[in-house]
């Protein structure tokens, strides 16, 4: 599918190697447009990308987390359910002790409940016309300091 | 040299086209007359002169009494046929109390979990007046049998109801993601569903053979009539393999396109796609009822093309949208609502786009003259190149051994997706301009307030289940699910014991999950 180990450049040119990201659809919405392109994009830009497939329940997303120790994952919901799910998510990621993970979340979402997702703990939120570069340049903030944490401090 | 522009469908447009396009161009053979075959002008001698297209706006949310005071809205507005929105666990053959369906009851449509439901939703409507469509596909049948159950407690007899389903199954493989069943035994559902409604409801369109999913997950115009009319091909074959007569069935299979803003290649497209489906119905198929060869469609505007920026520019998109479907022949049209990037619309919105059509309908003079591009330079080369890519797209689908074979592939996907990848780099990259996000943006949007689904309709929609499971008569349910059962595994038509259980109460997902029994469910082979 893609590969694990490419190695693009880091920030300050250091070579390392992208995270890995869990891109999710969650609930009986099948419309994955956007998942997908983000699923591309982000491969593209080096990350090693897991994409669920359609109809997953928070238990199966949380599951696929775990079992591959991402660091960051994206949630794609255009169903209006974006809220309930979000929520139950969180709290077994909060269960599983990974609530660490880094959380985004995209879809028709109206503004009041990007300030919502935000209070609930989501780290970024991206609706309709949300840039691609954009998108890419929020995982590499999120899961830079990731990589840093890796190297031995000296 | 000019770089040569480039249609959506990557076709080129040349920057002046003159009588040496058409020099070769034979009209008889090519448009023929409006109403006659090819069909290529319109699938009626007086197209809009007679009267205009159906304005039919796709509304539903909540519960079956909200859905119910806003179809007694739209009639009162002047709409004139109903379309019906179901919610994604109705759609998944989910009843609301499986946890499941859990935050999504309501949400993007009506929850109908049972007979009760259905009949809340057209309580005070007459059915033997109104034709109603019902977006619903996989359970399409079971939504499909308790519209005639109620129509029949109205006094309303099967042969007076008029309508739709949409019963594309094959195109939720492909897009939007919504099967129930694996393809074989979806396609035997269809071919039943054929069959009784030749019998039993002679005037309602048994399917609504959909490109708009497609071109909504990234699908090129050529793309979206290819897959299309392969798909209906497919469904051809089912039908006539299950021993149906072809022009006993193909006079009441529809269609299903979007309406981008790209206004000159989506006439094209339309018209290109009636030429050739016409000509598989008649070459490939033998069918000899012209009404058989004629390829009629519903449109809707294009939702993926409208921005949550600057939201009132949509109107503006809309309505050059919903001009492009009726310069192309539609027989029905829903244009959007402008606020629909951002939430359900509004009710203020929903009026505005209906008010859309209404002005292209009475105030301008489009409609006054039947296929106003006919002879068009431009039109005409676009709709002949259009229709060549097309052809060859359909035949690299056939060398895959048909729709089914190519979507077990992922062949449709893959090309679609590899579209809505390029479109998406094209705007980051501001190649592409979409007034509003890359160019023209606004530094601070205004606040929109959004409509609302109360979060109450769940328990709601829980509790009336739990009562309904409480009233009826448990064993009656039983037997006539034990029967419905016995159909699926053997070959007689399913849905005769799928009425009678609905009859008996049985809710839609008992009826779904009673075939999941024999039929098992679609696991998908998805990757990016």
């Amino acid at each position: 599918m893609n590969s694990p180990h490419q190695k693009l450049p880091g920030p300050g040119g250091a070579i390392a190697p992208r995270a890995r990201v869990v891109i999710a659809k969650p609930g009986l919405d099948g419309h994955d447009r956007g998942a997908k392109v983000i699923a591309r994009a982000l491969r593209d830009a080096g990350y090693e990308v897991i994409y669920t497939g359609l109809h997953q329940t928070p238990e199966q997303i949380v599951a696929t987390v775990i079992a591959e120790d991402a660091p960051l994952l994206g949630l794609s919901v255009l169903s209006g359910a974006h809220l309930s799910i979000v929520e139950r998510v969180l709290a077994l990621l909060e269960r599983q002790d990974a609530a660490d993970t880094k959380l985004l979340v995209g879809g028709i979402i109206p503004d009041a409940d990007v300030r919502a997702l935000e209070a609930m703990g989501v780290d970024a939120v991206f609706t309709p016309g949300a840039g691609i570069a954009g998108i890419v340049e929020t995982v590499h903030r999120l899961t830079t300091h990731l990589n840093d944490a890796l190297e031995p401090a000296c | 040299m000019e770089p040569v522009a480039r249609s959506e469908s990557g076709l080129p447009i040349k920057p002046l086209y003159d009588g040496w396009d058409l020099a070769e161009f034979d009209a008889d053979a090519r448009l023929g007359a409006p109403g006659r075959y090819p069909f290529t002008r319109g699938v009626y001698p007086t197209m809009y002169t007679g009267r205009p297209w159906t304005m039919r706006q796709y509304a539903g949310f909540g519960t079956a009494k909200e859905s119910n005071e806003r179809y007694h809205e739209l009639v009162n507005a002047g709409t004139g046929g109903l379309s019906v929105a179901f919610d994604l666990p109705t759609q998944m053959g989910h009843d609301s109390d499986e946890a499941v369906a859990q935050g999504e009851v309501g949400k993007v449509g009506v929850a109908i979990d049972s007979l009760d439901d259905m009949r809340t939703l057209f309580q005070g409507l007459p059915l033997d007046k109104v034709s109603t469509s019902m977006t619903i596909n996989a359970p399409a049948s079971t939504l499909l049998l308790m519209y005639q159950l109620v129509a029949a407690e109205q006094g309303v007899s099967g042969s007076r109801l008029t309508g739709t389903i949409q019963n594309d199954v094959l195109k939720e493989y492909i897009a939007r993601g919504t099967y129930i069943f694996p393809p074989k035994q979806s396609l035997r559902l269809i071919s039943d569903i054929f069959a009784y409604c030749h019998r039993e409801l002679p005037r309602w369109n048994t399917i609504s053979i959909s490109g708009y999913h497609m071109a909504e997950a990234g699908a090129t115009p050529v793309q979206e009539i290819a897959f299309t009319l392969a798909n209906a091909k497919e469904y051809v074959r089912t039908a006539i393999a299950a021993g149906l007569d072809v022009d006993d069935f193909a006079p009441r299979l529809s269609f299903f396109f979007v309406a981008r803003t790209t206004l000159l290649e989506e006439v094209a497209k339309f018209r290109a796609a009636r030429r050739m489906w016409a000509r598989i119905m008649r070459d490939e198929f033998g069918a000899k009822n012209p009404k058989s060869q004629m390829l009629r469609f519903h449109t809707q505007t294009a939702g993926v093309q409208l921005t949550a920026q600057q939201p009132e520019v949509n109107l503006v998109r809309v309505a050059l949208q919903g001009l492009g479907a009726v310069l192309g022949g539609t027989q029905s049209l829903h244009t959007n609502s402008y606020d629909e990037a951002i939430a359900l619309p509004t009710q203020k919105a929903a009026r505005l786009a209906l008010r859309t059509q209404q002005v292209i309908a009475y105030e301008t003079d489009v409609t006054r003259t039947v296929d106003p591009f006919a002879g068009s330079y431009v039109v005409e080369s676009m709709t002949d190149d259009i229709e060549a890519a097309a052809m060859e797209l359909i035949q690299a689908v056939e060398d895959r051994g048909g729709a089914v074979a190519a979507i077990e592939q992922g062949f449709q996907k893959s090309e679609i997706e590899r579209s809505a990848y390029r479109v998406a780099l094209e705007i980051d990259h501001q190649e592409r301009t979409v007034v509003g996000v890359n160019k023209y943006a606004l530094d601070e949007e205004e606040p929109y307030e959004p409509l609302r689904v109360d979060p109450r309709i769940e328990a709601e929609q829980c509790e009336r289940l739990a009562l309904l499971r409480k009233e009826r008569d448990g064993d009656a349910v039983e037997r006539a699910l034990d029967d419905l059962r016995t159909a699926a595994r053997g070959s007689d038509n399913v849905l005769f014991p799928m009425r009678e259980a609905l009859r008996h109460r049985a809710t839609g997902g008992e009826v779904a999950h009673a075939l999941r029994d024999v039929w098992g469910a679609h696991v998908p082979v998805d990757t990016f």
